[in-house]
């Protein structure tokens, strides 16, 4: 599956189009992590336990976009974008989302 | 009284470690931005001219979560008695955006450009205490590369 996050895939031609397609995680991370993040808030420095957790929610979340796609017989996503949103303390919202098109 | 004398070694640490940690991280953004300087980033949507071929495209992206050390959250806290630019937290944001660009480049070492590269803040500590203390940068483009080198 070609993802972009432009209008087109450079170098090929759209085809068709089959519209929005998305996924969405929201996770939240294990005690172990929060304990260390809270002696990171006293230090300062990368929460590598933060960046791992929205990293993998961010490829989840492209997973079900993919799999929505390939169910409509897209083979490339075009004009992809994500945000992100806290929906409680502690767990994050990964929305991505993007049009599923075919190209030549 | 032992209140305070948290307080005062809390501050110290958070000086002291935060320093460190902020210039020791600098010295290594600089350091990798000059490698990684070959991968233009555009935020352009198409590139003006196609020397050659286009190979393959491909969605990159780069993220990272850093937190402000504790005395630079009392200095912020502060400022935002009197009022102005709080820089505690414009070097805090500064770093995490460089350094999700980085990243981004890092993960795609083969290509010539990045297009339409967008960069995507965030605060992942909302509703907790006071809130602000740590911020989540998403960097994320299309990487290009051709079929010349």
């Amino acid at each position: 599956m070609m993802m972009t996050n432009i209008e087109t895939v450079p170098g090929k031609t759209i085809s068709s189009c089959f519209g929005v397609v998305s996924g969405s995680t929201v996770r939240t991370k294990h005690a172990g992590r929060d304990i260390m993040a809270g002696l990171k808030n006293i230090f300062g420095g990368e929460l590598r336990g933060y960046t791992e957790l929205l990293g993998e929610s961010r490829d989840e979340a492209i997973r079900r976009m993919q799999q929505q796609a390939s169910q409509l017989g897209a083979n490339a996503i075009v004009n992809v974008r994500f945000s992100t949103s806290s929906v409680a303390a502690g767990a994050a919202e990964i929305y991505v989302y993007g049009t599923a098109v075919v190209v030549e | 009284m032992s209140q305070l004398a948290i307080f005062v070694v809390l501050l110290a640490l958070g000086y002291g470690f935060g320093r460190m940690a902020e210039s020791r991280h600098y010295r290594s953004i600089v350091e990798r931005e000059q490698r990684h300087a070959r991968i233009s980033t555009l935020t352009l949507r198409t590139l003006e001219s196609e020397p050659a071929t286009v190979r393959r495209t491909q969605l990159v992206s780069g993220n990272v979560v850093i937190s402000v050390d504790y005395f630079k959250r009392v200095a912020a806290g502060l400022r935002g008695f009197f009022g102005g630019n709080v820089q505690a937290y414009e070097s805090l944001v500064d770093r995490a955006r460089r350094e999700a660009v980085l990243r981004l480049k890092e993960s795609c070492p083969g290509a010539a450009h990045i297009l339409n590269l967008r960069v995507e803040t965030s605060s992942i500590y909302k509703g907790r205490g006071n809130g602000i203390g740590s911020v989540e940068v998403l960097a994320y483009g299309t990487a290009v590369y051709f079929d010349v080198e």
